[in-house]
Order: C-alpha cells, then structure tokens, then sequence
C-alpha cells in the first residue's frame, strides 16, 4: 500500500509532476529576465499543460501507431522511477540496492531513447533528422557524464548512491575533489536535457521541433511532462552527487537544502542558456571529445589515485 | 545514407515569408537546393501602371514593410526627376534623416533575426529591444511606425521641430552605446564565432559575377555603396565611410551590418547639425510630362533600383522595380550548397531577404512534358470547383 503511494504520490508521479513543471516557469522566469523580458506567470507551465491535454490528438499515417503511443509513457515512466533511488531528504533514498547508481544512469537514458524512437515513428522528414541527430548527440555526451558521476562512485568505493552520500557527509570537503565532474556533468546534462548551446535535435529554425515535430496533444504533453520531469531528476542526481553536504540535517532542511541545490543547479543551465548560440553538430561531438571526454579522464584518474593515496 | 529531399517552406519557423526550398540533403550536408517562388506575388507593378502618380506612392510605399523609405523615396526620384522638380533642401534633409533611421531599424532587426537563426535568442531580445527606440522615434516624427507616408512629389508632408531632433540625438547616443556592445559580443562571443565564420563563403570574383549588391557585396570585399557611388538626397553633403569586409562570410556580413549602423548615427548627426530651414515642399502637376527615369537608391538591404516611363497623363505608361533582394538571392543559392542542413537559415537570413519585395510570377515547367500552363482567374476557380467535387464536396 505504502508503495503505491510513494510511486504515485510522494516522491513520485504527483510531487514530480508539480516539481517539474515548477522548475520550468523557474527556468523560463530566469530565462526571461535575463533577455530583458517580463517572463511568464507561475501558472503558465501548468496552464500550457492542461491546454495540451485538452488538444486533438492527430496520429500520422504511421505503420508504428501503438509505438508512436505508447512511447510518452515510457518517457515518463523511467524517469518517474529513477527518481525513487535518489536520495532527497536524508542520507537514505527510499529504495536502494548495490549497484542502483547504474541503474539510474540506464534509466535516465531511457527519455533520450524514447525521443529517437519517437522520431523515427513519426515517418516524417524533419523527425528523422531530428532523430538522427538525438543519436549522434547521445554518443557525445553520455561517456563523459557516465564517467564523471561513476569516478565520484569509485571514490566512494561504493555503486550505491546511499552509501555514497554517507561517504560524502562523512568527509565533509571530499566533494570538492569532484569538481571537475560536476563541471563536465553540467554541460553533459545540456546535452542531454537539450538545451542551448546542445539543443541540436530540436533546433526550431532549421527542422521545426525535431523529432515531436508530428506529436500533438495528450501524447505531446507527456512527452513535455517528462523532460520537466527529467530536469528535475537530473539536477536531482547532480545534487546528491556532486554538491553532498548537509546531509545529516534535520530531514526538513535536508528537503530544503535538496530544494535549494536543484534550484541552483537549473540557474545554471538556464544561465548557460541564455549566454551562447547553438552550435552545430559536427562542433558539438568535436566539442565533447577534445575537451569534455578527456576532462572526464581527468577525473576519473585523480579519483582512482586519491582513492589509493588518501583512502 | 541515401538522398533525402525535404521542403524549407512555406511554411517553416526559419522563414518568416513564404517561399519554398526543395534541399536535397545527404546526411546532414546539401547537395541540391531548388527555390521556388511566388507564394506572395501581388502584380505592384501592374497595379501601379492602373491608378495614379499620388495613389501610386501609397502602394510603392508599401512593396516592403521594412524598407518602406526607400522603395517610396526611390520611386519619387524618378517621378520627380521626369517632371524636372526641385526639391527644397529642408525636404531632401528630412528625407535623408528618416532614410538612416530606417537603415538603423532594418539593421536592428536583422541582428535579432540572424541571432535567432542561430538559437541567440537572447542577443535577438536585445537588438528588439533597441530596434523599438528606433521606431518611437520614426513613429514621433512621422506618425506611423513602419509605413511612415512621410515622402510626397516634391518634398516630404511633415516638418521636423527643434525638440524632435534633439530628442532623436538623445536616442542615437544611446543607441551608439549599446550598438558598440553588440560589437563587444560578436567579436568575443565564441559560439556565435563558430556558428558564422567560414560559413556561406562568397568570394569577391563570384560576388561580383553573380551582381551581389549591398552588405553581402560589401562583406565580399566589393566596394560599392550607391550613397556615395550616385549620391542622391543629401548623401553629398555628409562624409561617411562604406564599410567593407574581407571574411567573405556570415560573419563578415554581421560585421559589415554593425559597422554601417555606427556609420548611420554619424550621419544622423550631421544631418541634424546641418539642416537647413525653408519650405518643405514644392507643388507638382497632377500630370507627369512624358519622360522616363532610372533611380538608385541604396536601401539597407542593397541597391534597390526603379524605372518610371511616363506618357504625360496622370498615370505612369511603366513601372520597373527591382528589390534588392532580387539580385541577392541567385548568389544565395550558390552560397547556400555544400554547407550544413543547419547552416541553411543563417545563410538565407545573411542576405536579409525580404521575398515579398523579390516575388514575381513564375512558370513551373512540367518535368516530363516539358510544358508549363497559364490559368487565369475564372479557370482556376472552375479547376477549384472541379477538385472538390470530384471528391464529393458540394458547394
């Protein structure tokens, strides 16, 4: 019974829910004000939203019709599950096992999946570029932020993220060693969440929406539910694994400091945002591999020297 | 991968006209491009040839909806030219001032435009910004924001007072201010560097072979600029320099456009400092004595050029334009191939086309027949009629 209502409810579906379309008027706010601009309302992701899911739902004349479906739940229900291993208000998330970080890691993949299969159901020309290039983007940022938060694991010497916070709020200034890390996440996390300067999928000027170009309706506004969502789990495991302090609080503050952390961490992405042009492609990869990639080796190689120097 | 053919337009966010792109893509790199035209064909120029002298400058007035001045001013430089009218030079100043002020306004926009293309939005949000002080001034000494209906034959319909040009002044050195910041930003931003250098390469031969005009000739090295090559209005009486580039690129266009606004508030200045009092119009005839002109004009886009044939009658006999962009845009479709699917809006926004301007009629031919066919305005509604029925929908 208990589960359901973790799933569901708190920390699941619901709170997720709110928190992620929460964090997105907080990033379209500071969006806003930093071009000069009033910015939206409070209510306005949950107003868009609702106007979605009350929208006709057009399918395109597609051979993949129950895929083209069932796709935005998928989205939605890997990140809603990832979020049930991060650990938010103490140094125990509510489920764990050994090696749940990969298990996020894989989960959080899943959206990123589930956008290129979108595209490529759609049978539609701006979709399959859009698809394309979710795939060659993929292969550009996932191995530096596989490794950037794995040598923060190894550190630890640990594959769970419950132990690892431990770890951390144990040794109270070792998150500093992994600040690299969190530098070659934020930019992975930009390409993955698709945002400027790595918001090559959907670049609106050159293929329309990319590969929801053909989603409308219910379906889109899962799909935009989910990558809400998915910002939130991102920051979320950002968060706890490389900004771990004040884990051993009161669990409220805890809840507040985890707040306040996510907050952070998405004023950053949209500052990033608002200060660069989209880059194209071809400069993205080349970007990740001179200089990210091997600033992941980097952290991975300190990490594994600390660990046998200091630990 | 094999070759994909995929439609820009028109309807497409990158293009904020209709007009249609067939790019052959082959992975993400094109091949092919094929430009069609005419989705806002208007027959101005037949139009003009119906109705008179006075009413025509209402519709050259509105042949664009950025370049409004110079199409009407243009226009008037032939008219007046005909009928042999001088022009008071309080008249030629303002025109001269509301010209620049123009270019300052398409200029600003372009910036936002261009900045946009390349996923900038916040630069867009900026340039705007700035572009809305240029057209409160625009709207305080004219009276509208873009079709400013401030040119006549023989001078200009409103004065100018001493508080406006002094309240303009104040507008240009704050616009100075920030327009040197944009300078700042893209020459040190580094993504927008990467994004446009090296990009859309038009050599000076090829600018020249293909009869570029405006600030893509002038990015390519070309020296031209027919405010000082032909100078018309007050152009003579003012010293400014013609920016030129040697990038040969998106860049170099960028650069050249920032350049030619600090050119502009300089030349606002003068013609402040200098403007002389007297009449602001003098009266023409209703009738154009029988004549013909050829006017340049260099609108902020390019030289915009127009010929005016008239039979003596109220009427003109014929009416020429040519947009700038008309000439820019087969030199776009050269610069446009063997360079990234993404690299297509911001090349095609680099000329700063204005399709509307450009739209003439066009004869599609039939691939295999090799016929094309003509359909006037009755027979396309039968077609219409037919087409529905044919599918069971009745009228």
């Amino acid at each position: 019974m208990m589960s359901i209502v973790y799933i569901l409810i708190f920390p699941g579906l619901l709170f997720l829910s709110i928190a992620g379309l929460f964090i997105e008027y907080v990033d379209r706010k500071i969006y806003a004000r930093l071009q000069n601009r009033v910015g939206p309302p409070w209510f306005q992701p949950f107003a868009d939203f609702i106007k979605l899911l009350s929208k006709e739902n057009i399918i395109p004349g597609t051979e993949e019709k129950v895929m083209f479906r069932i796709l935005p739940s998928f989205a939605l229900a890997a990140t809603v599950t990832s979020f049930l291993y991060i650990p938010i208000w103490g140094t125990n998330a509510l489920f764990s096992f050994h090696g749940d970080i990969i298990v996020i890691l894989y989960l959080l993949t899943i959206p990123t999946i589930t956008f290129f299969l979108a595209g490529y159901s759609s049978h539609s020309l701006f979709p399959l570029i859009g698809s394309s290039r979710i795939l060659t983007q993929y292969f550009a940022y996932e191995i530096p932020l596989f490794l950037a938060i794995l040598s923060a694991a190894l550190l630890a010497d640990t594959w769970t993220i419950n132990e690892m916070t431990a770890f951390y709020t144990q040794h109270t200034w070792y998150w500093l060693f992994n600040i690299i890390g969190f530098g070659v996440s934020i930019i992975a996390l930009l390409g993955k969440l698709e945002k400027v300067p790595f918001d090559i999928p959907e670049a609106e000027t050159e293929i329309v929406a990319g590969s929801f170009t053909e989603y409308s309706g219910r379906l889109l506004a899962m799909f935009r539910l989910s990558i809400d969502i998915e910002v939130v789990v991102c920051s979320a495991l950002l968060a706890a694994v490389f900004l771990p302090f004040g884990m051993n609080l009161n669990p409220a503050l805890v809840f507040l400091l985890f707040i306040i952390k996510v907050l952070f961490i998405v004023a950053i992405l949209s500052l990033v945002r608002a200060l660069m042009a989209r880059l194209r492609i071809d400069q993205m990869v080349n970007f990740c591999w001179k200089y990210v990639a091997p600033l992941s080796f980097l952290q991975l190689i300190i990490n594994i020297i600390l660990q046998g120097v200091v630990i | 991968m094999g070759k994909i053919e995929i439609p820009i337009g028109p309807q497409h966010p990158a293009l904020k006209e209709p007009e249609n792109f067939r790019v052959i893509l082959e992975g993400e790199k094109i091949v092919g491009i094929n430009l069609r035209l005419g989705y806002n064909h208007r027959g101005i120029e037949k139009a003009c040839e119906e109705r008179t002298y006075m009413q025509d400058i209402y519709l050259i007035e509105r042949v664009c909806g950025i370049c409004s001045h110079s199409h009407s001013t243009c226009f008037i430089q032939a008219v007046e030219e005909i009928a042999r009218v001088e022009v008071p030079r309080r008249a030629i100043y303002i025109r001269t001032l509301v010209g620049e002020l123009e270019r300052i306004h398409s200029h600003l926009l372009w910036l936002g435009v261009a900045a946009h293309e390349i996923g900038f939005d916040t630069l867009f949000m900026y340039s705007w910004r700035d572009r809305e002080k240029v057209m409160d001034i625009l709207a305080d000494i004219s009276g509208n924001r873009v079709n400013y209906g401030i040119n006549t034959y023989g001078g200009v319909k409103r004065d100018i007072t001493k508080e406006q040009l002094q309240k303009i002044l104040k507008t240009i050195d704050m616009l100075e201010e920030r327009t040197k910041y944009y300078i700042q930003v893209t020459r040190e931003e580094l993504s927008i560097i990467k994004r446009l250098s090296n990009v859309g390469k038009l050599s000076k031969a090829e600018a020249i072979e293909f009869n570029a005009v405006g600030p893509v000739a002038r990015a390519s090295g070309v020296d031209i600029d027919t405010r000082r090559d032909d100078p018309y209005a007050a152009y003579d009486e003012v010293s400014f320099k013609v920016i030129t580039d040697n990038h040969a690129d998106v860049y170099g266009r960028t650069l050249v456009r920032i350049g030619e606004l600090m050119e502009s508030y300089s030349i606002i200045r003068q013609v402040i400092e200098n403007m002389p009092e007297g009449p602001i119009s003098v009266k023409v005839p209703r009738k154009i004595p029988e004549g013909e002109a050829l006017s340049r004009y260099e609108a902020p886009r390019g030289e915009d050029v127009h010929y005016v044939k008239s039979n003596g009658s109220d009427k003109p006999e014929r009416v020429k334009l040519r947009a700038p962009t008309l000439a820019n845009i087969k030199v776009m479709l050269k610069m446009i191939e063997n360079y990234n699917l993404a690299d297509l809006p911001i090349i095609v926004a680099a000329i700063d086309p204005c399709f509307s301007c450009t739209d003439r009629m066009i004869l599609i031919e039939n691939q295999d027949t090799r016929s094309s066919e003509v359909m006037d305005w009755k027979s396309l509604r039968q077609y219409s009629i037919n087409w529905y029925k044919k599918r069971g929908i009745k009228f």
